[in-house]
């Protein structure tokens, strides 16, 4: 059998899940965008410039943090954070937006598109593209606008253009549409940074890959710390790329469990969620084949989260090849169990979390009370709650 | 022989050329598409093209995406689709229909029951907007072998070495699209399409239709110059869609858009 490190194959597979399944306008611009990339991931200058970036752009790299009242409130494993809210733009997204910018740069794109639903994946590509001096439109559903006001302005500040999407739900999987419709139009001068571990190949290897910086660092310093390799490692899942990130290297680590938590809103049984691993079916969607919420004639359902983040019908493709496979698994966390641990993590660690990376703090404590304290749970905290500020105020009935 | 070669060959022994409207079945409701689909053939329609309503279609404009909405408010699916076809059948042996849409739902439906129906109710063709070749080996060969057509798209960014390799998997006709950009989106450069059809034809005897920024007589005759077949779509669904209270005017609407532009494609030779 193939060691699941080293998927996808040369066609963008990860088993049956992933592929290439766009309009045929696109194919030219993703073999393009396969060849740059595969050449310079390898090149050792690349590597250097992008890690350069990382250690003094982004602030890399990012602590581990022991969250000892938090461990001990729940009284079983020691929890650890991985500490991606404290990166410059406050989330694990900027990663990917600075290596992917890069790959723009070398292949001379002056134009750079985004989507965003929580809006830090947009805020990453704006800043980015303000760097660069590179011109930044990025979409975004209008439902999201509202809701996430402040990274709205954010972008604007930095430059980048908002494009309000009002198609079909008007939130993440729309504003991905309609990415991808600029892109078909604009593709000769047009470089369009996909936020997640999602979209056609080579999408989901190269976000793994640019995110797998945080594996890497989050096994060396667990190491450090407890001198041994964590018993679980957990992060949230949107379109999967903090969660693939941290996961991809601990693969072949078998002995430590890996467990993405999905959004799951009012409940599995309410149908209002965005739990396309814990309550999908496999299909196509934005140029994959992966697990995804759609009706018995394959449309797509619309999703509900409190976290605009994680409020996507569909999962990168790899996440569902580790589904399949038992190698990691996928669980969820409610919106109210969510917020919950914002609070809980405020009041206890000081720490502010987004409500996304609330729902791995979540099932993080209910599966800590259920180990031993000689045990240890990684948590990727992928971003900070700034962002949510209004989102909670609003729920407490407060005006900010 | 198959429905659409017959087609080609009739039209090629006239010297004419196949007009190919498309319309979103079940738009602006499932009881007009069958009706509507006569209608287009008594004025000149010898292919029909019918869009399978999907919630995200990622490679049309807005005038398709709101005619995916209008067709799934009324609940259009994949099999009530195939239904109509069967439903067309009873009156019309002859004009071949093609489906046109996104693979999640006949991924859905189940790629054995879609060719098995597909099959019993004498569909031609399908084209599946976010299907290529490479992805779709064992479903093409179910196709075949149940006497349907499989076609793709060529645009203007498919490298010589792509089109060989979708000229090879397809049949039926290959649809060139004639721009970079979505459904609805600006008008045809028909120079640069006739370039682009000079290397097509290099690599296959299939006929070629153009599709993508067709909207008059006048941009349906140039286009019937240099290619076998003249697809439209934007401006028929658009008419749909501006009188979706009204649909008998809209039909009207679209038959009068294509005969005007069945005229013109058969003066201008
Ligand atoms: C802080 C944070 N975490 C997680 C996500 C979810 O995305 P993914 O699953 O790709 O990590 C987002 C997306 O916006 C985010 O902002």
């Amino acid at each position: 059998m193939t060691k699941a490190s080293v998927l996808p194959d040369a066609n963008g597979h990860f088993g049956p899940y992933g592929g290439r399944f766009v309009s045929e306008t696109l194919f030219a611009a993703l073999d393009e965008l396969s060849d740059t990339y595969d050449l310079l991931w390898q090149d050792p200058a690349f590597q250097a410039e992008f890690d350069l970036d990382m250690a003094h752009y982004v602030g890399r790299p990012s602590p581990l943090y022991h969250a000892k009242r938090l461990t001990k409130t729940y009284g079983g494993a020691q929890i650890y954070l991985k500490r991606e809210d404290l990166n410059h733009t406050g989330a694990h997204k900027i990663n990917n937006t600075i290596g992917q910018a890069l790959l723009a740069k070398h292949m001379g794109k002056p134009r750079i598109i985004a989507e965003t639903g929580a809006g830090q994946h947009g805020v990453a590509s704006a800043t980015v593209a303000a760097r660069l001096g590179l011109e930044c439109v990025v979409y975004m559903g209008v439902e999201d606008i509202r809701r996430q006001a402040q990274n709205v302005y954010r972008m604007k500040l930095l430059g980048a253009t908002v494009v309000g999407v009002t198609s079909g739900t008007q939130t993440l999987k729309d504003a991905l549409n309609e990415a991808m419709r600029d892109w078909v139009t604009n593709v000769d001068n047009t470089y369009y940074i996909i936020g997640s571990a999602a979209g056609p190949h080579p999408y989901p290897k190269i976000v793994r890959d640019f995110q797998s910086i945080m594996g890497r660092e989050a096994r060396r310093q667990t190491l450090e710390r407890t001198g041994r390799l964590p018993d679980a490692v957990i992060a949230c899942v949107g379109g999967g790329s903090n969660a693939i990130g941290m996961f991809h290297p601990f693969l072949e680590d078998k002995d430590v469990r890996l467990i993405g938590v999905e959004a799951g809103g009012s409940g599995l049984e309410s149908g209002r969620h965005a739990a396309p691993l814990s309550a999908g079916t496999p299909g196509i969607l934005h140029g994959n084949r992966t697990y995804l919420m759609s009706d018995e004639n394959g449309q797509i359902l619309p999703t509900h989260s409190v976290s605009a983040g994680l409020d996507y019908p569909g999962v990168g493709p790899e996440h569902s090849y580790l589904k399949d496979t038992g190698r990691a698994e996928y669980v969820i966390a409610t919106d109210t169990e969510a917020l919950d641990s914002f609070r809980e993590l405020c009041l206890l660690e000081g720490i502010i979390p987004a409500l996304e990376s609330s729902h791995a703090v979540a099932y993080a404590c209910k599966l800590a009370s259920q180990m031993r304290p000689d045990q240890t749970i990684v948590v990727n905290l992928s971003g900070r709650g700034d962002k949510d500020m209004q989102t909670v105020a609003d729920i407490d009935g407060i005006k900010v | 022989m198959s429905r659409i070669a017959a087609c080609f060959d009739a039209l090629k022994a006239q010297g004419r050329q196949a007009l190919i409207p498309y319309v979103t079945a079940g738009d602006p409701n499932p009881q007009v598409t069958v009706g509507l689909m006569h209608q287009m053939v008594s004025v000149g329609a010898d292919i029909i093209e019918l869009g399978i309503p999907f919630s995200d279609p990622m490679a049309d404009g807005p005038v398709i995406q709101l005619a995916c909405e209008r067709a799934l408010a009324h609940k259009t699916s994949l099999a009530m689709i195939l239904s109509m076809v069967a439903e067309f059948r009873e009156q019309n042996d002859t004009t071949p229909v093609v489906l046109m849409g996104y693979l999640n739902t006949v991924e859905k439906m189940g790629y054995d029951v879609f060719v098995a129906t597909a099959k019993k109710v004498s569909l031609d063709g399908v084209l599946l907007v976010d299907l290529p070749p490479e992805e779709s080996e064992d479903f093409g060969k179910d196709l075949r072998q149940a006497g349907l057509d499989a076609i793709f798209l060529i645009t203007p960014t498919t490298t010589e070495e792509r089109i060989k390799k979708i000229c090879a998997a397809g049949s039926g006709y290959m649809y060139y699209v004639s721009l970079k950009g979505v459904t609805g989106a600006a008008a045809i450069d028909t120079d640069a399409v006739a370039e682009k059809l000079d290397l097509v034809k290099q690599h296959t005897q299939l006929p070629l239709g153009v599709g993508f920024g067709i909207r008059d007589a006048d941009s349906a005759a140039r286009v019937a110059q240099i290619a076998d077949g003249v697809v439209v779509g934007s401006v028929l669904v658009n008419a749909l869609g501006d009188n979706a209270s009204d649909p008998e005017k809209g039909c009207a609407q679209v038959v009068l858009t294509l005969s005007e532009m069945r005229q013109a494609m058969d003066t201008a030779v």
